[in-house]
């Protein structure tokens, strides 16, 4: 089909789409690193630097730290449930874990914050015996937990499914038990899923902004995420502040890109 | 002759959850799920009947409210509409198209999966906002969040019609055009009809997002009652204490959420049929199509 037309119409496809790429995904891309270094290195790095800039990049990691291995642990074992044991409610099961991609982040947030305000079902209760969710730390980790809890779920589903049950019941006939089995047979083989799932797990909570701004209060150097720090800033006409986060962000954002696709090559490998 | 076919069903079905028995595993993922999930939406829904349907009624069709929920579905509808063209020519361009850098523009796709939406929406706002260096302003108006919503929503579609497009059979295309069948025939008769499970899921997803965003829309079009989404709404009521207004909008979005979901897993059954998945590829919102109930594999408690 090396016809005149054939050519015109792809150059005016390939321009059609790269075009609104161009306009809609790179320009605002390049935006962020052409502002943030606009008058030299050190507004940013001031920013990010400062007290609550540090504090904020802290928070951020802490709520990696916690929700990314509560989600895969409860991702691997939901996923190996769902695909090996069958049972009536594994409809349910599935049809509950995907609530949190389609649930606007302001409205988990407000769950969360009717559940663990003063006048809610839990709040009083563990207020009296201690306990603050809301506006506090507990609160943002238990936010990040929901808007994240699909991905590695979502990821190890398929490629169980795909890497069937042979050699695992070649290791259980050479004596394995079910322990040695998942660890030296199942997990190798569905690590690459696996691996994306955390990637993806990760992303959304380092970026996740609605959910948490709601539960959190958002007070600098308390409660607050690189992401509330970025608009906190921008609030503030700081903007040498705003970008300085966002730019943190933007490379955080670009790895996971890369990460996505490292190891989605693995895993079609 | 017993024996072994006792052991045989006792190994067929693989890994069994190690250390714990299905029933204990399976408590456990109900009780996280409806601790993390269900019981904080249980809640949500709860105060927002606190005052009988009537209170809910008046707090949904409050000017404002209604403002700004037709403000979210005419925005998103636009959107998806744009992006479903979009994704699609983007789409194509990636897989029967070939020129430098497409495994770049291939991976630069899911950056707004990736990029936190605050982020977005600065850089949105610094560039097609009143400072703008190419002189588009639209910061702080109704364009601007429909452009927020075209960012945050560009991976979907492209993502769910690339596997479809990498698997057709070219020979049918192929046959047509020799037959006769001009470029645009081809594409109608039979490219875009094996498209369609794709291309549903992915505008049903985008349609998803789009309805709940916030964080891509705060800044780049402001809290404005003219540019107020209805997850902005809900915000400005918590803060003004209207915790039973706020949740009786959430609510609707909810419903909706629950409805899309619902739509995107009758997509997916109805891709399947057609001997592919329809979002297999999706890289951030992959939903099995699967019907657990009918094939998960063997039964752990017989």
């Amino acid at each position: 089909m090396g016809t005149a037309s054939g050519t015109r119409s792809r150059w005016g496809l390939r321009t059609l789409g790269l075009g609104y790429l161009a306009l809609l995904l790179l320009a605002p891309l390049v935006m962020i690193f052409y502002k943030t270094f606009e008058n030299g290195l050190a507004p940013p790095l001031e920013a990010i630097t400062s007290a609550d800039g540090l504090h904020a990049l802290q928070l951020s990691l802490l709520m990696v730290a916690i929700a990314v291995p509560l989600n895969t642990i409860f991702g691997v074992g939901c996923a190996l449930l769902l695909v090996r044991h069958k049972w009536k409610g594994n409809s349910v099961i599935d049809a509950v874990i995907n609530l949190p991609f389609a649930i606007s982040p302001v409205v988990i947030g407000l769950s969360l914050f009717l559940l663990y305000g003063t006048k809610g079902w839990l709040g009083p209760t563990l207020s009296e015996a201690g306990i603050e969710i809301l506006f506090s730390v507990p609160g943002m980790v238990i936010a990040s937990v929901f808007v994240s809890l699909p991905f590695v779920v979502r990821e190890t589903v398929p490629v169980l499914q795909e890497i069937g049950t042979e050699q695992e019941q070649a290791a259980s006939t050479l004596g394995a038990n079910a322990w040695q089995t998942f660890w030296r047979v199942t997990l190798p083989a569905i690590r690459w899923g696996v691996a994306y799932g955390v990637v993806l797990t990760t992303a959304r909570v380092l970026g996740e902004f609605g959910a948490v701004s709601i539960v959190s209060g958002s007070r600098s150097g308390e409660t607050e995420t690189l992401p509330l720090f970025v608009q906190k800033q921008f609030d503030n006409f700081n903007t040498a502040g705003a970008y300085g986060a966002s730019v943190l962000l933007a490379v955080l954002a670009l790895t996971t890109l890369l990460a996505m696709n490292v190891l989605k090559r693995k895993e079609d490998a | 002759m017993e024996a072994h076919s006792a052991t045989a069903s006792a190994t067929r079905a693989g890994i069994r959850l190690p250390w714990v028995g299905a029933g204990l595993g399976r408590g456990t993922v109900v009780l996280y799920l409806s601790l993390i999930v269900l019981l904080p939406l249980a809640a949500l829904v709860s105060q927002s009947f606190e005052g009988g349907l009537s209170t809910f009624w008046t707090q949904v069709t409050s000017p404002q409210a209604v403002r700004s929920l037709e403000l979210t579905v005419v925005a998103s509808l636009i959107v998806v509409a744009i992006n479903a063209v979009f994704g699609t020519v983007i789409a194509w361009i990636l897989v029967r198209d070939d020129f430098p850098g497409k495994a770049a523009v291939n991976a630069v796709i899911d950056l707004p999966f990736a990029l936190p939406t605050i982020v977005a929406s600065l850089t949105l706002l610094a560039l097609y906002g009143h400072e703008s260096p190419v002189g588009i302003d639209i910061g702080l108006t109704r364009t601007a969040v429909v452009v927020a919503l075209l960012f945050v929503t560009l991976p979907f579609v492209v993502r769910a019609v690339q596997p479809l497009l990498i698997e057709m059979d070219r020979e049918m295309e192929e046959a047509a055009a020799s037959l006769g069948a001009s470029g645009f025939t081809v594409f109608r008769r039979i490219i875009f009809p094996n498209l369609l499970p794709g291309l549903a899921a992915g505008v049903a997803l985008a349609f998803a997002r789009a309805l709940g965003e916030f964080g891509s829309v705060l800044i780049f079009a402001g809290g404005l009652p003219d540019t107020q989404v209805s997850s902005v709404f809900i915000r400005t009521q918590i803060e003004s204490g209207n915790d039973t207004g706020a949740a009786a909008v959430s609510v609707v979005l909810l419903v909706a959420s629950l409805l899309l979901l619902a739509v995107i897993g009758l997509i997916q059954r109805w891709g399947n049929r057609h001997e592919r998945s329809a979002a297999a590829g999706l890289t951030v919102m992959p939903m099995s199509g699967e019907d657990f109930t009918e094939k998960g594999g063997e039964d752990g408690d017989r």
